[in-house]
């Protein structure tokens, strides 16, 4: 049996109209106009409806959208029915879609996938599946691809506050090739070379957008004895291994958990809460006394045969912090559970008072929460129902990464049948004359790219992979049509790229236009090769070119310049340029250089100098 | 639930009814992702039947009644405004009666207590005199049944034509009848539909007014609603929630979300009255649309077999030399013409310039600020009583029911 079974699914904008609309699918920073919605659970969906349910479904579902003119319209703010997908979007598709020799519909139907978290103004997200059954080989281990479909982005969430969500409409409606994977891959580094390769196909289309939130990934992970987990969204593709081996991590001490409940025979907690606000009265706890300050009261539940699962002395055993999370998404800070006190101001008396009034024997431990009351009991109450599930083992769910390669809980797994069919769109009927129109010319693959880089730049094959897995080799070739910067490009991409990276600043933060205005600014002398690193690097902090030449203090310097700036060097140090002769010339080049440095070139530099020095000898 | 072989691959799912835009050939089938799939068939292809679905009953909350509150009647028409939909085939069915209603707007119930009745179901755009005959006296009965209010949820499309009908149909009423759309069908979460429908049962109950009204969105947001008077309001945009616009006058009311009414307008007030509706309605009339180079031979071939013509002429109510000629024609053979205006901003005035003079001298009949479809609809409604020029004109310059405004502000 494998230790652990991942999918994962690849979300890439696509680089073209939006789907449903003539909008440029761009993000921008204008807000634009700002109206309010509210969406509601249709009837159907949620079968009887519950007046109660219904009105606290109600109160969450206020929204707010901010909608900038230059990139949305009426069909954006669901006034105004959609237009027929892009052509272009569904072009892109369908050739993604050959290159993963999949079998495309005779017919593509979009559907309505309801989604009420108001990320989308209709209240659902359009999406079409365009093909079946394909296969990618990675290393030689073929992975099936279970479908690929044509979707709309969602909106762009920029606020929450309170209980009303802010989004702006400029991410909405840009076209998503979605990609999922079978469930066969059984490594987390796989993961990464999987959805590289996926990547770098996507990428010889053209047509697809890059950068930074361009392309999400999804991972489906479980582990025997586990259960299929997902986690949505991530954005880093050098932390996918990560997220796979926290999770592996997380799902195993789940079920070391559940085996310690069994052993114990613990039965389910009782889902109910005590108020204890009068038992802490006096606490000193910041939190506790925060809370009863403002009118709160503090909530308590036993937790039965649960000591030391909330949080192990080693700190494996975490099921504290999955109650928390829980707790969390109904709107509380947090809980305090057993196996953390006495802490956070909360005394051993305290602990001990507690203690007596829920009559715990030693195998029992507690969780409490402090604020509104009407936050309080629910957060606690969900709490407890998580800390129920862990008598069952590993619950499905979807969690959102963290930038730290772990992650976070963010609600339970979707059910499949939340889609009716999309009547405002016409089918779109694929006619094999365009599938074989298709495959007859079908970009360039990775491979066959990357060998002829090998070929058409002289680098080696090794930098040539390298530029076509990470994706730099559109952008290489492009800036490589003056060959001079063949070897300048490659060292950027290759070396400085990797060492801003590991220094913590993110190149991919630079799109296109500013790389080449960079090159550019090399080529016509602003300033030398050796300076580019440094430009770059005040780039990504916002710089432009023009900003961080000066800031640099770069400026190119004509030959006059230099040779005068020498010359004054060598007559500060005469006596020991007289001393040493020639030999003056090394020791002099570094302090030269600290001057001259990305305003001329090395060698240029060199040169001049050992030529004054020369002619300041002969006197 | 089916199996297709087809080309050598395997799908098994739903089998879904036809697109109307699906190709022949194509099967459409609902996978167990929940996506819809078309399918090429060819006679090699094979599809066999797996399981018949199974018929699920409709689960139905009855109604909740508090005898205390007033009873409203909602009358439907058809409109996509109070359905649902079939997740399973996508299919939207017409919320039939008041239990289905309820279910979608569930608050209802603490506003009112209900009652429904399907007059017809139709496509707004196929309503005709009949319709709003049979709709007027289904009304009148409601209102005379002692209900505090009638709703008439009602496609969007030709909304202002039937509030205008009503209008002059039912006369006065001792309580309001209010036309409710929706752009956005209430399948939807989006819909703006469960907004209005509240808001006109709120009306309804708390404003002492006593008309024909149409209550849409007032803004693109879901944050108030407007309440046009029926004679006055116009569908203005094909799409948005915003589309109703009262024209020549503002709204007469305005209601936020959680209920707070407004009064922006004068209206009837409630008064014990019986209704006692006057469907008579002449069908034979026109409504052209004056354009420039239109042929006076077209107009004297529509007019053959009319009763009457509306003109909606250019400006402050033109039309060709041509045109004036034909318009002459008619009124002559005691057909008469009402002129009104294309811009629908601002009131018809015939004695400004040489055409308007020419056209009063021919004996057309200003139009005054109505709006082209209130002054059609209004013209059937006269011509249903009277053949005499002379009570035409006095009737159509009459305002009625708030179709025509002496005064228009800024």
């Amino acid at each position: 049996m494998f230790e652990v079974t991942i999918g994962i699914e690849i979300h890439q904008q696509l680089d073209t109209c939006k789907l449903f609309c003539s909008c440029r699918s761009q993000l921008v920073d204008e807000e634009g106009t700002l109206f309010f919605r509210r969406l509601r659970p249709t009837q159907s969906e949620m079968g009887e409806v519950d007046r109660a349910v219904l009105a606290q479904a109600e109160r969450r579902m206020h929204f707010a959208y901010q909608a900038p003119s230059t990139v949305s319209c009426l069909v954006e703010k669901d006034e105004e029915p959609p237009h027929d997908a892009d052509e272009e979007a569904m072009q892109t598709v369908l050739t993604v879609s050959a290159m993963l020799n999949s079998k495309v519909m005779d017919e593509v139907h979009f559907m309505r996938k309801i989604v009420i978290d108001g990320s989308n103004t209709s209240g659902f997200q359009r999406t079409a599946l365009v093909a079946v059954d394909g296969a990618l080989e990675v290393n030689g281990h073929s992975i099936g691809i279970l479908s690929v479909c044509l979707e709309e982005d969602a909106a762009r969430k920029v606020e929450t506050k309170d209980r009303e969500v802010t989004y702006r409409l400029d991410r909405l409606g840009i076209p998503l090739i979605e990609i999922a994977t079978a469930p066969d891959m059984h490594d987390p580094e796989e993961v990464k070379e999987v959805a590289q390769r996926l990547g770098s196909i996507l990428r010889s289309t053209r047509k697809v957008k890059r950068g930074l939130g361009t392309i999400r990934e999804d991972l489906n992970v479980s582990i025997p004895g586990g259960a299929r987990v997902e986690i949505k969204g991530a954005q880093d593709l050098g932390l996918l291994p990560t997220y796979v081996k926290n999770e592996m991590e997380r799902q195993r001490s789940l079920i070391e958990i559940k085996q310690i409940l069994e052993k114990r025979s613990a039965s389910p907690v009782l889902i109910e809460t005590k108020d204890i606000s009068a038992l802490l009265q006096a606490s000193r706890s910041k939190v506790i006394h925060s809370a009863l300050s403002k009118g709160g009261k503090v909530f308590c539940a036993s937790l039965p045969s649960f000591v030391g699962t909330l949080r192990s002395a080693d700190g494996r055993l975490r099921l504290g912090s999955e109650m928390a999370q829980h707790a969390r998404s109904r709107g509380v800070a947090g809980i305090f559970h057993s196996d953390e006190l006495p802490a956070y101001g909360i005394t051993s008396e305290e602990v001990a008072s507690i203690r007596k009034f829920l009559e715990l024997g030693d195998m029992d431990a507690f969780a409490l929460c402090a604020d509104q009351a009407d936050r309080a009991q629910p957060a606690l109450l969900s709490a407890l129902s998580r800390a129920n599930q862990a008598l069952i083992g590993v619950p499905e769910e979807t969690r959102d990464p963290l930038p730290d390669g772990t992650s976070l809980y963010s609600r339970p797994l979707p059910g499949a049948g939340r889609m009716y069919p999309e009547t405002d769109v016409r089918p779109i009927l694929i006619e094999q004359d365009r599938l074989l129109r298709i495959k007859e010319n079908l970009p360039e693959l990775p491979e066959a790219r990357t060998l002829r880089l090998v070929q058409d730049y002289g680098i080696n094959e090794q930098q040539s992979r390298q530029l076509v897995r990470e994706g730099h080799d559109e952008l290489f070739e492009d800036i490589c049509k003056d060959v001079s910067l063949v070897a300048v490009a490659a060292r950027t991409f290759l070396s400085t790229y990797p060492e801003m990276q590991n220094e913590g600043v993110d190149p991919g933060s630079l799109d296109d236009v500013k790389v080449k205005e960079a090159f550019s600014a090399l080529t016509s002398g602003r300033f030398t090769k050796e300076a580019l690193p440094a430009v770059f690097r005040e780039m990504v902090k916002g710089a432009s070119v023009d900003q961080a030449v000066s800031s640099l203090g770069l400026g190119a310097m004509d030959h006059d310049e230099a040779s005068k700036m020498i010359d004054e060097l060598i007559g500060q140090r005469a006596e020991f340029v007289k001393e040493k002769g020639m030999g003056a010339v090394g020791p002099l080049m570094g302090v030269a250089m600290k001057e001259l440095r990305g305003k001329i070139d090395g060698k240029e530099a060199a040169d001049l100098l050992k030529k004054r020095v020369e002619t300041f000898l002969k006197g | 639930m089916v199996r297709l072989k087809a080309e050598g691959m395997e799908y098994t799912g739903i089998l879904m009814p036809h697109h109307e835009f699906s190709h022949p050939d194509v099967i459409i089938i609902k996978l167990k992702s929940g996506y819809n799939a078309g399918i090429k068939v060819d006679e090699r292809s094979e599809l066999t039947l797996v399981s018949k679905a199974q018929e699920r009953p409709l689960k139905r909350k009855s109604a909740k009644e508090d005898s205390s509150l007033p009873t409203i009647s909602f009358l439907g028409t058809g409109g996509t405004i109070a359905s649902y939909v079939d997740y399973r085939t996508g299919a939207v069915h017409p919320a039939l009666k008041a239990e289905d209603l309820v279910a979608t707007v569930p608050e209802l119930s603490e506003i009112c207590r209900m009652r429904s009745k399907v007059v017809f179901s139709i496509f707004s755009e196929n309503m005709n005199v009949e319709t709003w005959q049979s709709l007027a006296t289904a009304v009148a009965d409601e209102l005379n049944d002692g209900v505090e209010g009638v709703i008439v949820p009602h496609g969007t499309d030709t909304l202002g034509f039937t509030s205008a009908a009503l209008s002059l149909m039912l006369g006065d009423i001792p309580r309001s009848v209010i036309l409710v759309g929706a752009q956005r069908s209430s399948d939807r979460p989006s819909s703006d539909s469960y907004i209005n429908l509240l808001s006109a049962a709120r009306f309804c109950v708390k404003a002492q007014a006593a008309e024909v009204f149409v209550l849409m969105h007032g803004e693109t947001s879901d944050s108030y609603v407007h309440v046009h008077r029926g004679t006055k309001v116009r569908k203005m945009h094909t799409s948005r929630r915003d589309a109703f616009h009262s024209v020549n006058e503002g709204p007469v009311a305005r209601m936020d979300l959680k209920g707070e009414l407004e009064m922006l307008g004068e209206c009837q007030v409630k008064r014990p009255v019986k209704v006692s509706p006057d469907v008579r309605m002449e069908k034979n009339v026109a409504l052209l649309h004056f354009y420039p180079g239109m042929g006076p031979e077209m107009v004297r071939r529509v007019m053959q077999d009319q009763r009457g013509l509306v003109v909606a002429g250019t400006g402050l109510g033109h039309v060709s030399r041509e045109i004036v000629q034909v318009i002459k024609e008619q009124v002559s053979q005691g057909k008469p013409v009402v002129m009104t205006s294309q811009c629908l901003g601002g009131r018809v005035n015939l004695n400004v310039y040489d055409t308007g003079r020419d056209l009063l001298s021919a004996g057309v009949i200003s139009g005054e600020d109505m709006l082209p479809e209130t002054a059609l609809i209004k013209l059937m409604w006269v011509l249903g009583r009277t053949d005499s020029l002379e009570q035409v004109e006095r009737m159509m310059s009459e305002n009625l029911r708030g179709e025509i405004a002496k005064r228009r502000e800024l």
